[in-house]
């Protein structure tokens, strides 16, 4: 049963992740990934507000493992990081890595409080 | 993070957006996500946070050898990258089990765990990228 709610989850993250990324980077179109950034902080908020709500595993397995786990990567953001310290500069590498981390992380933070708030 | 973007925006549109692209990164992500659940439930929930960044850094490796070989390779299907890249390894690995794990450690093993991911992650798209183009150029 879980690993159903596992597969359900991951299809439907990976597809919103698609779908999200497509849609900032039409809109903001740079070599800078954007779309990945924000998949990946906004990810981190929902996660977090998961956390802080403690639903049973059903929900846990669903929305967290599958859909927060497959709606982010770390796969993309690594490669992306290493074209950019390829193609571009270190310096632009590594904020968006530094930048991804701070945001996902202050936003892991303010989805566990808004979470624990409930 | 295509390979549409000298196409007109339209073309690219229908391209990225077509329902069999659509498809396989469904499921894709489906049966990245069912790995990586496996691989981290097989370890104590006390070590998760190390089996996820297993899982990253394993995921990090096979993008690398993935983009080179859907660069050096152009004969591969044009599927290959938006069912394994997008699908399956987006979904294999996580950022926002990785923020999470770091702000649940503790203090020394969240420190390790912040600083090891995208160092270890880094170094393995490179070894990835590079390991994989010196074998499919040879």
């Amino acid at each position: 049963m879980t690993v159903l709610l596992v597969a359900f989850g991951g299809a439907l993250g990976a597809l919103l992740r698609y779908l999200v990324d497509r849609a900032v980077q039409y809109r903001f179109g740079s070599d800078f990934p954007w779309g990945t950034f924000t998949v990946n902080v906004t990810g981190s908020a929902v996660l977090g507000l998961l956390i802080g709500l403690a639903p049973g595993d059903g929900v846990m397995a669903f929305a967290a493992t599958g859909l927060c786990g497959a709606f982010t990567t770390y796969s993309t953001l690594s490669y992306d990081a290493y074209r950019l310290a390829v193609e571009g500069t270190a310096v632009r590498s590594a904020s968006y890595v530094v930048g991804t981390t701070v945001a996902g992380l202050l936003a892991g933070v303010i989805g566990l409080l808004a979470g624990s708030a409930f | 993070m295509t390979d549409d973007e000298d196409k007109s925006p339209p073309a690219r549109a229908r391209a990225e957006f077509a329902p069999a692209v659509l498809a396989v990164v469904a499921l894709g992500g489906s049966l990245g996500a069912v790995a990586r659940w496996g691989l981290v439930s097989l370890f104590p929930s006390a070590a998760s946070a190390w089996a996820v960044l297993g899982v990253n850094v394993s995921g990090a490796l096979l993008m690398g050898v993935l983009m080179a070989a859907v660069t050096e390779v152009p004969s591969l299907p044009r599927l290959t990258r938006p069912f394994l890249g997008v699908g399956v390894l987006g979904g294999y690995t996580t950022f926002s089990t990785y923020t999470a794990d770091v702000l649940a450690l503790d203090r020394f093993a969240a420190l390790a765990c912040l600083v090891l991911t995208p160092v270890t992650a880094l170094a393995a798209v490179a070894v990835g990228v590079r390991g994989a183009r010196a074998v499919l150029r040879r």
